[in-house]
């Protein structure tokens, strides 16, 4: 019998750095007000840099995150999704709408007290169901509302006047925003936030291809709880200084052979979001030395890439990186949207087969294992095509596992029969359980 | 060696004695609720059938839903995989395996060593499976035997929601209160199911010989339909196939080394 490599593993050192980060950008939300800031409320991949020109007081409630934080309070959440079901909005609708509406209707806030009103709601629109949830919470909660339309096809094919379309509705956001808010806009904090949501975007990706190493630095269920401070502020200093640190700690533990699970020998890579209530499954999957290493969510819902010189995938360099000074709103917001646009997770919006293909690249460059796939009932934006990808996977010789789930409502997971399946796509890949 | 396969499942449980290549015994009790118990009242029957001692087995394997149960195995498999084994075994030519159980169903591509080559189980609803049949001849008030035989009379096809067993109920009520015949709904229901199976089948890639295993095998009239939906003449059907997950897990338990 072949012995078991035990690798050495040890606890992320800025692991509570990231908690505390992500409980203060909750509490500083709700607490604003008391000390005259500005809240505003918006989707993951709003352009959060453009608000932050109105002043450093002013705080994002990013809707995404803030309901997968609901699904870790399975009561509340029930109560949310109920809420919405009372409204009569469809179960197929995104769970995270959902979830987010249910909050505002109950009018409780996942981290205390009543749900905090937002002062405007500012949107960008690439998947169907963006703008329409911002409609109805402008509506609802009788606010000013803006949104970007982003969705101008795939990254290669952008030309100036795809560009321009968006940058055009950028800068039209910019004197409504000043009208809404009273506040007279700042290039200057608008640029340098340009630059700190590269850096941190940036800085983000070159963590996740730092776990292309053997064995992984990270595994999928530990990055879950770092990827989000990207999502919840990309232009935030704060938290472009904290993935610094991650990385510098990342470089380490490397360098030091530091495993995140010490028995590490098959290594997988997951797809969408998870099912919140049942992030066990990956410490179910360890029992097999299974570590799922990433996925293109984790990675690239906020994580920017580009090819690097050596062909292989990593962060793509920043303007700053590139020597670029931005001296102008017009130069900083055509460099903003440029940026966007090439965010892997927008791609494949417009064609499946361009996730099949950065997950092959993934497989070979992760030297993965196989593929598990969350057929998410939860997010049509993000499962659109996955059974493409699946049949994608599984042409170019990849084992594929799938389950259905939901990302935020786990009346629709069946989880023992989850885990049954994960039994049996082990033994097909020829692992066995290394404890009970 | 004589090896044991055992197959909790949900509502039976199963045994096999295999000495190398000869099926020595078979047998099956009702699951139950004291899962453990069942489980030795199944296996001291096999062993009277056969009629040796319990140290006469060298290697007890077990799989099913409540494999956890068989505290005395020396090997654990899921069904997916006792399932590839069992049917390789009985028949070496067998590279899509389809399982109907009570509570679900798979469509299974194997090698010809057995091994797992890709899977498909049906989610949480229980549409795909056996358990889908009972409950709609239960709502045509015949005998699960004679739900088969009836739907071969048919020769019309209805389609029918076949996502949920809820939803295919309620369909089936309307086709009784439309004056549909009984031989027509049976076959609608058993090409719903059919349906569903194959849409598994072709997920994993069909590949022939296709064996049939599992407790639905003998319902005649999913045989005709899954056939017709797979679009083949030939699918296999082994004798009693409702054992081929414990033969399965006696195989593993056999190759697993000391
Ligand atoms: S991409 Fe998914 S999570 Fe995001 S808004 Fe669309 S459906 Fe909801």
């Amino acid at each position: 019998m072949a012995t078991l490599t035990k690798y050495p593993t040890e606890p992320l050192k800025c692991w509570n750095k990231a908690k505390e980060l992500r409980l203060k950008y909750y509490k500083d939300y709700a607490e604003c007000k008391q000390r005259g800031g500005i809240r505003w409320s918006g989707g993951a991949w709003a352009m959060d840099a453009i608000p932050a020109g109105l002043g450093d007081d002013v705080y994002t409630l990013t809707s995404e995150p803030y309901a997968a934080s609901v699904a870790f309070d399975p009561k509340l959440n029930a109560e949310c999704q109920s809420a919405a079901d009372a409204k009569g909005w469809s179960r197929d609708l995104c769970s995270y709408m959902r979830t987010y509406w249910g909050s505002m209707y109950v009018n409780k806030y996942a981290f205390g007290g009543e749900f905090p009103k937002p002062d405007f709601a500012f949107q960008t629109q690439i998947c169907c169901s963006h703008h329409k949830w911002y409609q109805h919470v402008a509506e609802y909660k009788q606010i000013p509302y803006f949104t970007i339309d982003v969705s101008v096809g795939l990254y290669k094919d952008v030309d100036e006047g795809r560009i321009a379309y968006v940058v055009n509705q950028m800068q039209e956001s910019i004197p409504w925003l000043e009208k809404v808010t009273g506040r007279k806009f700042d290039d200057e904090k608008f640029i340098a936030a340009v630059n700190n949501e590269c850096r941190t975007t940036s800085l983000w990706a070159e963590v996740c291809t730092l776990n292309k190493a053997v064995p992984a630095p990270l595994e999928e269920k530990t990055m879950y709880a770092l990827y989000v401070l990207a999502t919840l502020s990309k232009h935030s200093k704060e938290f472009g200084d904290f993935y610094e640190e991650l990385r510098d700690e990342v470089k380490d533990r490397i360098a030091r052979g530091i495993a995140a699970v010490s028995t590490e020998r098959c290594r997988l890579i997951t797809d969408t979001q998870p099912p919140w209530s049942y992030l066990s499954m990956y410490r179910y999957m360890e029992k097999y030395g299974a570590v799922s290493v990433g996925s293109l969510y984790t990675f690239a819902l906020e994580g920017v890439f580009a090819d690097q010189p050596d062909g292989s995938w990593g962060p793509r360099p920043t303007p700053e990186q590139l020597g670029i000074k931005i001296r102008t709103r017009e130069e900083a917001l055509r460099i903003y949207a440029d940026w966007n646009l090439s965010k892997p997770e927008w791609q494949h919006f417009y064609d499946p087969q361009i996730k099949t293909d950065i997950m092959l690249r993934m497989v070979k460059e992760f030297k993965l294992n196989g593929v598990i796939l969350h057929l998410n009932r939860g997010c049509e934006g993000l499962s659109k095509g996955i059974m493409e990808n699946r049949l994608g996977l599984v042409k170019a010789g990849v084992p594929v596992m799938t389950y259905e789930g939901n990302m935020g409502d786990e009346k629709e997971m069946d989880y023992p029969r989850t885990l049954s399946r994960i039994d049996s796509f082990m033994e097909s890949l020829g692992f066995n359980k290394l404890e009970n | 060696m004589i090896t044991a396969g055992i197959d909790v499942g949900a509502k039976t449980i199963k045994v096999v004695l295999l000495d190398g290549g000869k099926i020595l015994a078979k047998t099956s009790v009702l699951a139950g609720f004291e899962t453990e118990q069942s489980v030795e009242e199944a296996y001291k029957e096999a062993l009277a059938k056969a009629g040796i001692e319990r140290s006469a087995v060298g290697k007890v394997g077990a799989t099913g839903a409540g494999r956890k149960a068989v505290a005395f195995a020396q090997t654990v498999v899921t069904e997916v995989s006792a399932d590839a084994q069992g049917a390789v075994f009985l028949h070496p030519s067998a590279r899509t395996v389809i399982d109907v159980g009570a509570e679900e169903g798979r469509g299974i591509k194997t090698n010809a060593d057995g091994k797992v080559v890709d899977f498909a189980v049906n989610e949480k609803c229980a549409a795909g499976a056996g358990a889908f049949t009972e409950s709609m001849a239960r709502a045509l008030e015949v005998t699960l035997a004679q739900f088969g035989d009836i739907s071969l009379k048919s020769n019309k096809s209805i389609p029918m929601n076949a996502q949920c067993t809820v939803f295919a109920e309620s369909e089936v009520v309307s086709l009784i209160h439309s004056n549909t015949s009984k031989e027509d709904i049976a076959r609608a229901v058993h090409d719903a199911i059919a349906s569903r199976i194959s849409a598994m089948v072709r997920r994993v890639g069909l590949e022939q010989d296709v064996i049939l295993v599992g407790g639905v095998a003998y319902n005649i009239g999913f045989l005709d339909s899954i056939k017709r939906t797979l679009g083949i003449e030939n699918v296999v059907v082994p004798q009693d196939p409702e054992y081929v997950g414990a033969l399965g897990a006696a195989v593993v338990a056999g190759a697993a080394g000391n």
